[in-house]
C-alpha cells in the first residue's frame, strides 16, 4: 500500500462569522487505493473536526457526498485519489447555496422532485383482491435505467441552464417523472404533464448534455429530457391539430 | 395546481425536423455552391437545370421544405444561443428571430410561385 | 444558530468557457448561425432564379469570389459540424428499444451517417 501526501484544498464557509467562503488547505497522508471522501474523513478526524459535509454509506448508493472535484461533480466516495495529482480541490455542489463548507442547501431540488409526483399513480385502482400489476421483462426494461437515480444532484451542478435559470426543474426530476410516465402500470402523466410541460418544465434543457455525462450511476438524464421534449410536441400537434383525437 | 403547458412545442417541432433535415443535405448543398464560387458551377445550379427543378411542382416541393425547416430551426436555436450569451429579452428575441424566419417563409413561396 | 446560505452567481455571459464541455455545447449551437445565413443565400438565390436568367448570372457572378469562397468555406464547417453534433446525440433523443434490449447508440448513428453519406452522394451524383 503505497501513501501519498496530498494537499486538500476545502473551500470553506462558516455562516455564522464569514461574509463568503475561503478555500483551507490540509497535507493529508493519503493510501493510493482511497476515494476524496476518505481523505475528508482523515481531516475531519485527525485535522480539523469543524469541516462540514454530508456522507453516509461510502459505495455510491445513497447518494449524499457529492461535491465538486476539480471543478468536476463527483461523488466524493467515487472519486478515486490515484485519478488525481497530489493537489485536490474540493468545493460543494455548483449551482447550490453553500449551508455550510461542503453542505449545500437543496429544499430547491427536494420541492421540484415532490412537485413531479415521482411515484406509481396507478390507472385505476383495485382492490387487493383484484391481484397485483403485472409487468413484463420488456416493459421493465424500458425504464429500468432510470430507476437507478439515487438522487445525488450531480446532474444539477453539471447543468448550466439550472444554474443560470434557476427555475427550471432540472435533470433528475424530469427523468423521474419520464421514468414513470414509461412505467405501464402507471396512469399519472397526465398529472405530471402539468409540471414538467410547462414553461419552466423540459423546455428550459437545451440538450447540453453534461448532465448525462456526470451522473455516477450512469443514467441518461440528457436521453429522457429529449423523449419528453418529442412526447409533449406530440402531445400539443394532437391537441391543436387534431382536436378530435383527444382522449 | 395547474401550470400552463408551454407552447414551446409549435417551435420545437420544426426546430427538431429542421435539425435532422439541415443535418442530411446543408453540407452537401454548401458543397455545390461552393464549386459555384470556385468558378465550377454544378449542372443543377445552371439557370436551365435549376429553373426547371423549380418549375416543377415536386422540385417546389422540396425546395420550400429545406429552406422552410432550415429557416425555423436556425432561428429557433438563434433563441436559445442568444439566451445562453445574456441577452435576457426573451420576448423581443423570439420576435425578432420567428419574425426573420416568416419573411424567409413568404419571400420562398412568393419566388417560387414566380417560377414557372 | 442562524441561516446565511451564500449564493455563487454563475455568470451570464461567459459561463461557456468555465468548462470545455460547455465549450463545446456553444460552439453546436453557433452552427445555427451558419445555417440561417445559408439559408439566406438559398433565398437569394431564389429571387434571382426567379427574376430571370440575367439577374441569375448575375447572382453566380457574385457568388464567384473571394467573399463568395470564404462565406461558403465558413458554412461547410458550420454544416458539417452540426451534422455530426446532430447525428451523434440521436441515440439518446431517439433510443429505439427492440425487445428487452436498446439497440446500441453507435448503430443508430452508424444509420444516420451512412444516409447522410448516400444523400450527399446522390446529389454530387445527380447535381454536378
Amino acid at each position: 500500500m503505497s501513501e501519498r501526501q496530498i494537499q486538500l484544498e476545502v473551500l470553506r464557509y462558516n455562516p455564522e462569522t464569514d461574509s463568503e467562503p475561503r478555500f483551507q488547505t490540509y497535507s493529508v497522508p493519503c493510501l493510493n487505493e482511497w476515494v476524496v471522501l476518505d481523505a475528508l474523513n482523515y481531516v475531519k478526524d485527525n485535522l480539523d473536526p469543524t469541516v462540514s459535509y454530508r456522507w453516509s454509506c461510502h459505495m455510491a448508493v445513497c447518494g449524499s457526498c457529492g461535491m465538486m472535484v476539480n471543478g468536476e461533480p463527483k461523488l466524493a466516495c467515487k472519486a478515486f485519489i490515484h485519478e488525481y495529482g497530489d493537489q485536490i480541490r474540493v468545493e460543494p455542489l455548483a449551482n447550490f447555496p453553500i449551508e455550510r463548507d461542503l453542505v449545500t442547501v437543496v429544499d430547491d431540488f427536494i420541492g421540484k422532485l415532490a412537485s413531479v409526483k415521482p411515484y406509481l399513480i396507478p390507472k385505476e385502482d383495485k382492490p387487493v383482491s383484484a391481484g397485483e400489476y403485472k409487468q413484463s421483462p420488456v416493459e421493465l426494461k424500458t425504464f429500468k435505467q432510470y430507476t437507478l437515480c439515487i438522487n445525488c444532484m450531480l446532474c444539477y451542478a453539471a447543468c448550466p441552464q439550472y444554474g443560470l435559470v434557476p427555475e427550471f426543474i432540472g435533470p433528475a426530476a424530469i427523468s423521474l417523472a419520464h421514468r414513470y410516465n414509461q412505467d405501464s402500470r402507471d396512469g399519472g402523466r397526465e398529472q405530471r404533464q402539468e409540471v414538467i410541460a410547462s414553461h419552466d418544465g423540459v423546455w428550459e434543457c437545451s440538450f447540453v448534455g453534461a448532465c448525462s455525462e456526470v451522473c455516477p450511476k450512469h443514467v441518461d438524464p440528457a436521453s429522457a429530457l429529449q423523449q419528453v421534449k418529442v412526447a409533449s410536441t406530440i402531445d400539443w400537434y394532437k391537441e391543436h391539430l387534431m382536436p378530435w383525437m383527444k382522449k | 395546481m395547474t401550470v400552463a403547458k408551454s407552447n414551446k412545442p409549435i417551435v420545437w417541432g420544426p426546430f427538431a425536423a429542421g435539425g435532422t433535415i439541415t443535418a442530411f443535405v446543408t453540407p452537401v448543398l454548401v458543397l455545390l455552391t461552393l464549386f459555384a464560387a470556385l468558378g465550377f458551377v454544378p449542372s443543377l445550379l445552371t439557370y436551365e437545370n435549376l429553373h426547371a427543378f423549380a418549375a416543377n411542382w415536386l422540385g417546389k416541393l422540396v425546395i420550400f421544405g429545406i429552406i422552410l425547416l432550415s429557416l425555423w430551426h436556425a432561428a429557433h436555436r438563434l433563441r436559445v444561443t442568444l439566451h445562453d450569451f445574456g441577452i435576457r429579452a426573451d420576448t423581443w428575441v423570439a420576435i425578432a428571430v420567428y419574425f426573420i424566419a416568416s419573411l424567409g417563409t413568404v419571400a420562398t413561396l412568393f419566388y417560387l410561385l414566380r417560377i414557372s | 444558530m442562524s441561516r446565511k446560505p451564500y449564493i455563487r452567481e454563475m455568470s451570464k455571459t461567459n459561463w461557456f468557457f468555465s468548462q470545455p464541455r460547455y465549450t463545446r455545447y456553444m460552439a453546436r449551437e453557433v452552427t445555427c448561425i451558419f445555417i440561417l445565413a445559408y439559408t439566406i443565400l438559398l433565398i437569394f438565390a431564389l429571387k434571382n432564379l426567379a427574376d430571370g436568367p440575367e439577374a441569375y448570372a448575375g447572382f453566380l457572378e457574385a457568388l464567384n469570389s473571394p467573399l463568395g469562397i470564404l462565406f461558403n468555406l465558413a458554412a461547410l464547417v458550420g454544416a458539417v459540424y452540426h451534422s455530426t453534433s446532430w447525428f451523434n446525440v440521436t441515440p439518446q433523443a431517439m433510443p429505439i428499444q427492440r425487445g428487452e434490449e436498446f439497440v446500441p447508440g453507435n448503430i443508430i448513428v452508424g444509420a444516420h451517417y451512412g444516409g447522410w453519406a448516400l444523400i450527399s452522394l446522390i446529389v454530387l451524383f445527380l447535381g454536378v
